[in-house]
């Protein structure tokens, strides 16, 4: 699998640094557990906190902090150096860990054409979702509010310009007007964020909110 | 920074000793550069509690001071260090030093942990590489990855202060992601290059 279409400085420093909105910190953590070159750039920025973490001041720890950190451990469980888990299907884990399973456990809600949606429980300052497009179908026309991630999963997505396949993640701002449409031969699934303000308000919100615009 | 005591280590020569010239062309005070890796590696291979408390000595503090100035209180900035260098005990075997430095192993720990405590949100990981740290790892590429912290301080404090201050403020959670500017004047790439490498190495190790 070759990636050809990486997260920005500008997230990954935002991630290194804690400060994304959950639904974006999971769409980092789901294209760097994709990406080796994503999770070097990352450990770069990480390394920045470590160098400010070690150039930091320090403040006294409390007298007894050791011996209550050390009967701390104690009390945990004994972790062993094992191979972790790696799903078998088409989510890695951090978003298997939301969804709570593999493509099976989706629950998927029809927005017309075909394509299908799914809203994952995140923080309010950021929403994600998953999309369902048919091969051969158009993304039904959708505007970009703020900003929007798209990272694809299963299947491929093109536009006048380029191509996004399985790794692969756009980043689209309120300029970006574009009608991507997924690739014959096999259906398209891609987790989207945006932080864009949710339009939906009172009762009935999912049901109610018109095709993609969430 | 204050004076440290040599860290009581049972074996092995795990300490180097030097001064070094700062980049303003003072000379550093000769300054113990422990070497917190191998520190970790007994933690994690011996369950070594004489080399946790070295580490718990250097970095608990640092810890602390980072959770206050990102916000935290002291009562919680202090039980919250306390979890991290726990965290850090408990995830040793997961820690690889040809990728990271310790300091940098245990901000990530922190900065989670600060996630957890001030905004109570979840919060995604990427997953971990199947195949994990290599058990006896090149001592070569351990070592350049702890000085990577060291040099990246020199690089930091070398900086203009009010770029300094922005990165700063990024990290100590006084900035909003849209207003994070990505831009550090940081010679990163040479460290992504080299964390690259131990990737590529790793991968085709396994096969």
């Amino acid at each position: 699998m070759t990636i050809r279409h990486h997260l920005s400085d500008q997230l990954l420093m935002g991630y290194a640094a804690g400060q994304l909105p959950e639904a974006f910190n999971l769409v980092v953590a789901t294209h760097v557990s994709l990406c080796d070159e994503c999770r070097a750039r990352l450990g770069a920025f990480d390394a920045v906190g470590g160098t400010l973490l070690e150039e930091a001041d320090e403040i006294a720890m409390g007298e007894d902090a050791l011996s209550r950190t050390l009967a701390r451990i104690e009390g945990l469980p004994q972790a062993t150096r094992t191979d972790p888990l790696r799903p078998a299907g088409i989510f890695p884990a951090p978003l298997a860990d939301y969804i709570g399973g593999d493509l099976s456990a989706v629950r998927w809600r029809k927005v017309g054409g075909g394509v299908k949606q799914a809203i994952l429980p995140t923080g309010k300052d950021a929403s994600a979702r998953l999309l369902f497009i048919p091969a051969g179908k158009a993304v039904p026309d959708h505007g970009h509010r703020g900003m929007e991630l798209t990272l694809v999963l299963q299947g491929a997505f093109a536009d006048d310009n380029d191509r996004f396949a399985r790794g692969d993640i756009e980043i689209a701002d309120e300029d970006l007007e574009h009608t991507p449409v997924a690739l014959a031969g096999q259906d398209c699934i891609c987790l989207a964020a945006t932080d864009a303000p949710l339009r939906f308000r009172g009762l009935l919100p999912r049901l109610a909110q018109p095709l993609l615009r969430i | 920074m204050t004076e440290q005591a040599m860290p009581p280590v049972p074996s092995g020569p795990v300490t180097r000793v030097g001064s070094r010239q700062k980049k303003d062309g003072s000379l550093a005070k000769a300054e113990d550069e422990t070497d917190w890796a191998a520190l970790l590696v007994k933690v994690r291979d011996h369950q070594d509690k004489a080399a946790f408390a070295a580490l718990f000595r250097h970095f608990a503090p640092r810890v602390k001071a980072f959770l206050m100035k990102s916000g935290a209180g002291a009562a919680l900035a202090e039980e919250c260090a306390q979890d991290v260098m726990a965290t850090l005990w408990q995830k040793s075997h997961l820690f690889d030093p040809t990728r990271a430095s310790v300091a940098t192993w245990v901000y990530t720990i922190a900065r989670n942990r600060r996630i957890d405590a001030l905004r109570k949100s979840r919060r995604a990981e990427p997953e971990e590489l199947d195949w994990g740290p290599e058990p006896e790892p090149d001592m070569a590429e351990v070592l350049e990855a702890q000085q990577e912290t060291e040099r990246l301080g020199r690089a930091l404090a070398a900086l203009p202060a009010p770029q300094r201050t922005l990165i700063e403020r990024a990290f100590y959670g006084d900035l909003s992601h849209s207003e994070i500017a990505a831009e550090t004047g940081l010679p990163l790439g040479t460290i992504k290059s080299r964390i690259r490498l131990a990737l590529d190495k790793l991968r085709h190790q396994m096969g």
